[in-house]
């Protein structure tokens, strides 16, 4: 029986037709996966679900649970039970998990709040997700895995006849992702139906029934994942080409040593005593691409920014060289001007001025590189634009265009430029890659591999392990603030670099 | 004729479309202009032609410099994400610093501007200091120093007003530059025009009107052409003309007015070119470009290797600088420094700002867009005043029209996004 089903729905902007004619049909008890690049609207066809875009602003029928469905607000679609989580997670971090779980839907009587109840529900709650947490503790304390079983939990609290996640863990942990995944398994066991829309097709594989591929705006495939199902398989849906290779064809030689790092100590920046990056050493080459595997929390990120101008961390110690020199990293001018750039994780919050044009982002970094005695030369400034434009392939109609409407890759591609710019010898890379489409990726990665072929030493970070075992030369793999091995490339594996971090 | 017809004709439909289009994504600063014209051309008619005297208009510049002196450093730190409530108190505090160091200390007027200024620049450091390198909040610094320095003010003058100041003080607001041209052209100009009342024609004041004008003309000409030339989106040929001859007609004809009056006050010259350079170090130099980029995203910006800290302390150093330079002239304007002076200012700079188009969240806001800002708050003020609306309703008008210019800002904002 279908508890969900759109059809023909069409939804345009000025100036572009979001959707054309998508049908989505969703079975009772199953897990449906909705998969697309970047841009393809999915989202649209979300948020028309969930009432987001009310009844009347797009063409097409929904039918849910038998009767016609037509929402003028999230809350009528959450009154019927569609619960959709965001992927910019919407908790309140200064309230507990228990306040966040009934937020707007509080257990009161007459305004006045039963907090017996409210946290005895909230346990069972969190029994039902797996969390083992006081329902006391603020959502700002725990970390972002966490907090997704949070958003879980608040949408069971809410009678959920159809859960929606959003690329749920686009910014998890490979093991916090399996936990997540198994849950929604056990979800679907209690009868719960969800749809989950994802870029990570291994994802998608182990946990859905059924996949709905969308291109463009309109419906291209719906498969059949019960059977088995092939990434390639979708990976040709979604780009509408065969990806035979997701990563490049790449030969590489690396030359001589060229960034060292030794004996790397870094203490929490509130937390004294608490030591965050233990006596960490690490080497890369000139055109080599070293990756940086770990789980969530085990220092990765901590360990390139203090490194990057001590961004992170206080009583720093340690030694960076440079081509056997000792370069001064103390602040983030220093850094760069002794050759390293470092692409932080989160592009939106720490990468791009996001109000400003792509021009302005791209010489940000280098502004000494487009001016004359600190006054701008603003027509150099538009031919280094153009000039990255070109090269890094960022599409877009012009250098004046604002990067907040940019999709991902092309955002990426943005921050990419800026660093370039200011002509490092080593880039470190912390998750390039995430959120952003296959077909981007595929791009990103020609990109490294270039700046490798140019003699740069490439450090890349990363969650995703195909994509180090994919790209990298050597990989080391941290844990807890520690380096616990190193692999070369051709004796690295998921299950090594896994049993690294198990067994310490 | 017929030649030309079709020659013209299917031009124009195409450029109608593309003139739309560039006119709603570009409404917020042409909104500015016209609603300064709109309410210019308002008062000059109820006003019965009152506003745009040459007396008035001479007025008019004196009222409102010490709030555009004081926007172009408020922008600053607004663009750069804070806000600075203390500049009232502040000028005041200047203004009667100065009185007591010239009135009651006998000490020299140069010493004094000098020392005014650098106190004022303490001041903003100060201030700058606990916002930039201990991360409170702007609102309350800044709340405390305008506490604390309209104290300072009052305990300075104790409670009295403080004055008259010398007449090589008072020239510093209501002094006018000598006509550098000979007399006989100022007189035969006056014959010529045949205005009664006007014995004499300030020829400094009109050629530099021209002067100035010609200068935008050939700046905007300039730009235009390079920017044609790297394939920036251009406006409109009607547009760039329509507002370029607007620009330098109203420049034309306030220098006018001015030379029918006593010529170019002092003040507007230091307004001038205080507005200039700031104009210039926003627009084009890279500390300005820091300084958005501050503003826009301010972990993005650090990480980019911008001194961030040390950008935030020079904006609140530089606003206090301003504000003394303010506070000099609100006082050698009064004549008289009163602990009163500079009193509720702070929000008259600050709407200004705002209403130029500047935004509360930092890195957005033009130098230019503050100083019409502000010209439109005091055309406002003055027209109101000339009609005789009592203060009550000044309040509540000045009130409304910064609400409907941020309203209007917010509402294009959602409509292009």
């Amino acid at each position: 029986m279908a508890l969900l089903s759109m059809q023909d729905i069409s939804k345009t902007f000025p100036g572009v037709k979001a959707l054309d004619q998508v049908n989505l049909d969703v079975q009772q008890g199953e897990i449906h996966a909705v998969v697309g690049e970047n841009g393809a609207g999915k989202s649209t066809l979300m948020k028309i679900l969930s009432g987001v875009y009310p009844h009347g602003s797009y063409n097409g029928e929904i039918l849910f649970d038998g009767a016609p469905a037509q929402f003028a607000n999230i809350s009528d679609s959450e009154r019927q039970g569609i619960i959709i989580i965001h992927q910019e997670l919407a908790l309140v971090p200064q309230l507990s998990i228990s306040e966040n779980i009934f937020l707007g839907n509080e257990r009161a009587k007459s305004g006045v709040i039963d907090w017996r109840e409210t946290n005895r529900r909230t346990e069972q709650l969190l029994a039902k997700v797996g969390l083992a947490e006081a329902p006391s503790t603020l959502v700002d304390n725990i970390g972002v895995g966490k907090q997704q079983l949070v958003e879980i939990a608040k949408a069971l609290s809410k009678q959920v006849k159809l859960l929606i996640l959003d690329e749920p863990t686009a910014a998890l942990q490979e093991n916090d992702s399996r936990k997540l995944l198994d849950l929604m398994l056990e979800l679907k066991a209690q009868g719960v139906t969800s749809i989950i829309i994802s870029h990570k097709l291994n994802e998608v594989r182990y946990v859905a029934d059924t996949v709905t591929v969308i291109r463009d705006g309109m419906t291209v495939s719906r498969l059949d994942a019960k059977a088995g199902l092939s990434e390639d398989e979708i990976v040709r849906d979604m780009v509408g080409r065969e990806m035979t290779h997701r990563f490049p064809e790449h030969q590489r030689s690396p030359g001589k040593l060229l960034l060292e790092v030794r004996n790397w100590d870094v203490w929490h920046p509130e937390h004294t005593g608490r030591q965050v990056i233990r006596d960490v050493s690490f080497a890369v080459r000139a055109g080599e691409v070293v990756g940086i595997a770990g789980l969530m929390g085990s220092g990765r990120t901590e360990l390139a920014m203090s490194i990057f101008g001590r961004s992170y961390g206080r009583n720093i110690l340690g030694s960076v060289k440079l081509n056997n020199n000792e370069i001064d990293v103390s602040t983030v001018d220093k850094a760069i001007s002794a050759g390293i750039s470092y692409v932080t994780e989160d592009r939106k919050s720490l990468g791009l001025v996001l109000d400003e044009t792509i021009r302005f982002n791209t010489t940000l970094a280098n502004l000494e590189g487009v001016s004359s005695g600190s006054v701008l030369k603003r027509n150099d400034e538009t031919k280094v634009a153009e000039k990255f434009k070109k090269a890094l392939a960022i599409r877009t109609p012009s250098v004046f265009q604002k990067t907040v409407n940019l999709s991902g890759g092309n955002q990426q591609k943005v921050v990419l430029a800026k660093w370039l710019f200011t002509e490092p010898e080593v880039l470190i890379l912390d998750e390039p890659t995430r959120g952003i489409d296959v077909g981007a990726k595929y791009e990103i990665y020609t990109i490294i591999n270039d700046l490798a072929d140019q003699g740069k030493g490439v450090v890349m970070i990363s969650s995703e392990m195909p994509e180090l075992l994919g790209m990298c030369d050597r990989i080391y793999v941290m844990n807890e603030g520690a380096l616990v091995g190193e692999l070369n490339a051709e004796d690295a594996s998921q299950e090594r670099i896994m049993s690294l971090i198990v067994n310490k | 004729m017929d030649l030309a017809q079709s020659d013209t004709n299917p031009a124009p439909q195409v450029k109608t479309k593309s003139i739309g289009q560039y006119l709603s994504s570009h409404l917020r600063q042409y909104g500015l202009l016209f609603a300064l014209i709109a309410v210019m051309a308002f008062f000059q008619i109820v006003t019965d032609g009152t506003l745009l005297r040459a007396v008035n208009v001479t007025n008019l510049l004196l009222q409102n410099s010490y709030i555009i002196i004081m926007a172009l450093g408020m922008l600053i730190v607004i663009v750069s994400g804070n806000i600075d409530l203390s500049v009232g108190s502040v000028m005041g505090f200047i203004g009667a610093l100065a009185a007591v160091m010239i009135v009651n200390l006998d000490q020299s007027v140069p010493l004094t501007i000098v020392a005014c200024l650098c106190v004022g620049g303490i001041i903003g450091a100060a201030q700058g200091y606990w916002v930039a390198y201990w991360k409170i909040p702007s609102f309350i610094v800044t709340l405390a120093g305008m506490l604390v320095f309209r104290g300072l003010s009052l305990w300075l003058l104790e409670g009295q007003s403080v004055g008259p100041f010398p007449k090589e003080f008072q020239i510093l607001a209501t002094g006018f530059v000598p006509d550098i041209f000979p007399v006989s052209w100022g007189d035969s100009l006056a014959n010529l025009l045949e205005i009664r009342r006007v014995k004499h024609v300030n020829m400094l004041a009109l050629f530099t009107g021209i002067a100035a004008a010609a200068m935008i003309v050939w700046i905007g000409l300039r730009q235009r052409a390079q920017n044609r030339l790297y394939g920036i989106e251009d406006e409109p040929k009607i547009f760039f003309f329509a507002r370029n001859t607007i620009v330098a007609a109203a420049l034309i004809f306030v220098m006018y007015k001015l030379s029918l009056f006593r010529g170019l006050p002092n003040v507007l010259i230091t307004m001038g070119v205080l507005t200039i350079i700031y104009a210039f170090i926003t627009e084009t130099t890279t500390i300005g470009r820091r300084i958005y980029a501050l503003g826009g995203n301010e972990k993005a910006a650090k990480l980019s290797g911008i001194k961030t800290e040390r950008l935030t302390f020079l904006a609140f150093t530089n606003m206090g600088v301003l504000a003394a330079a303010a506070g000099l002239v609100f006082a050698a304007r009064l004549n008289t420094a009163t602990p009163k002076a500079g009193f509720a200012l702070e929000l008259d700079v600050i709407a200004a700002v705002f209403i130029g188009g500047a935004s509360m969240s930092g890195g957005v806001g033009t130098i230019i867009g503050a100083v019409v800002g502000a010209f439109l708050m005091g055309v406002l003020n003055n027209g109101m005043s000339i009609m005789g609306i009592g203060i009550d309703f000044q309040q509540m008008i000045k009130g409304l029209v910064l609400l409907a210019a941020v309203i209007f800002d917010v509402y294009n904002k959602n409509k292009q996004g």
